[in-house]
C-alpha cells in the first residue's frame, strides 16, 4: 500500500506543533449541514472540496465541523461560517464550485460572498436567487 | 440517495448525535452470495423500546427543527426495494445497531459509491468520535481504524487537511487493492484508466 503508515508518521514528524495550532479561536469556524437533507442534497462533495481548498490555501486558523438540520431543508447544502466574534454568515444551495469561492474570498480574504448567502426578512427565508 | 455510502454517512450522523465514542461500519460485498450487507453499530445513548418500534416511520423524529425523520426510513426503503432486509436493534445506555441488506444484482440496488470521500466526510464530521471501518469484498478485507491513526500521530483530532488527505488516499488505495479481481490467473485491475483503455480497445 503506497499510502503507508510510514508516510503518516512523516506527517507527524513534520510539524506536530503546527497540527495543534488549528484551534480556530482567532479564525473562522465552518459548519456544514450533515443531516439527511444536507447529505441527499450534496453535502459530501462540499465537505471534501472544503478540505481540499483549506489545505491548498494553507489556512491554518480555519476549523471545519458538522451540524444537523437547521430546518431549511430546501436550501441545503447549507454552510455556516462563524468568525472570531461568533458572527454567523449562512451560505445556501452550496456546491463544490461555490465553496471554493467562499474559501478563496471569505475565509482567505474576509470578503463575504453575498450572492450565495441566505437572508431573512420578516422571519421569512429569502432564497439568493429571489434576492438577486 | 444515489449511493449506499450516503445512507451510511447519514446513519452515522445519528450515532454522533447519540454521543457515541466509537462507530463501527462494516460493509460486506459478496458476488457469490449476491448480496451487500452494511452494519452500523455505535456505543451511543441508545433508543428506548417504545421509540424503536416507530423509528422507521418517517413522521417520527426527536428533532425540533422539523416534523419528519427520513434517514432510517429511506435506508429501510432502499434495502426492501431491492429484495433485502433492514433491522435495527438498540439498548439504552449500550448502543444501537443498524443492519441493511441488499440484493447485489437487483436493478434498484444503488452502488456502494465513493467510500473514500464518505470516510473522509465521516472523519471530518465525527469530532472526537472514533470510526472503525471494515470492508469485505469477495473475501478480501480492508480495515481502517481512526484510533490507530490517532495513536500513531499522537493527536486527539484528525480534522487536519494533511491527515485528511492521507486518509482519503489510504482508503482509496486500500479499496482498490481488495477490489482487484483475479480471473484466469490474471489480475484485472478496476482502476479508471484501465476501464478507459478497455473502452478504447473495443
Amino acid at each position: 500500500m503506497a499510502k503507508s503508515l510510514a508516510e503518516l508518521k512523516a506527517i507527524r514528524e513534520k510539524k506536530l506543533s503546527e497540527l495543534n495550532l488549528r484551534q480556530g479561536k482567532n479564525g473562522y469556524r465552518v459548519v456544514v449541514g450533515m443531516a439527511t437533507c444536507g447529505i441527499a442534497a450534496g453535502a459530501r462533495p462540499v465537505m471534501v472540496k472544503l478540505m481540499e481548498e483549506v489545505d491548498a490555501k494553507g489556512l491554518v486558523d480555519v476549523s471545519v465541523a458538522q451540524t444537523g438540520c437547521i430546518g431549511s431543508c430546501r436550501l441545503e447544502p447549507i454552510v455556516e461560517v462563524y468568525d472570531a466574534n461568533n458572527e454567523k454568515v449562512t451560505y445556501v444551495h452550496m456546491t463544490a464550485e461555490k465553496i471554493a469561492r467562499v474559501v478563496d474570498e471569505h475565509l482567505a480574504q474576509g470578503k463575504i460572498v453575498d450572492e450565495y448567502t441566505m437572508t431573512v426578512i420578516d422571519g421569512k427565508v429569502i432564497d439568493p436567487s429571489v434576492k438577486g | 440517495m444515489k449511493e449506499l455510502s450516503l445512507h451510511m454517512l447519514d446513519i452515522t450522523q445519528n450515532s454522533i448525535r447519540a454521543k457515541a465514542k466509537l462507530v463501527k461500519l462494516v460493509i460486506i460485498e459478496s458476488a457469490e452470495n449476491n448480496e451487500i450487507t452494511t452494519i452500523i453499530e455505535d456505543d451511543g445513548c441508545g433508543i428506548p423500546a417504545d421509540r424503536l418500534q416507530k423509528i422507521t416511520d418517517p413522521f417520527v423524529t426527536t428533532r425540533t427543527t422539523r416534523k419528519v425523520g427520513l434517514g432510517l426510513s429511506l435506508f429501510k426503503a432502499a434495502a426492501e426495494a431491492c429484495g433485502g432486509y433492514f433491522e435495527i436493534s438498540s439498548t439504552v445506555g449500550v448502543g444501537t445497531k443498524v443492519v441493511a441488506n441488499f440484493r447485489r444484482d437487483h436493478i434498484d440496488c444503488a452502488p456502494v459509491g465513493n467510500m473514500a470521500d464518505t470516510i473522509l466526510t465521516m472523519v471530518m464530521s465525527f469530532g472526537e468520535t472514533d470510526l472503525y471501518y471494515q470492508h469485505d469484498y469477495n473475501n478480501q478485507q480492508f480495515v481502517f481504524n481512526t484510533r490507530e491513526i490517532k495513536e500513531t500521530l499522537e493527536v486527539e483530532s484528525l480534522n487536519e487537511p494533511e491527515i485528511l488527505n492521507w486518509i482519503r488516499e489510504h482508503v482509496k488505495e486500500g479499496l482498490e487493492e481488495i477490489m482487484e479481481e483475479k480471473i484466469y490467473g490474471k489480475v484485472l485491475s478496476r482502476t479508471k484508466s484501465d476501464s478507459r483503455k478497455e473502452i478504447e480497445r473495443t
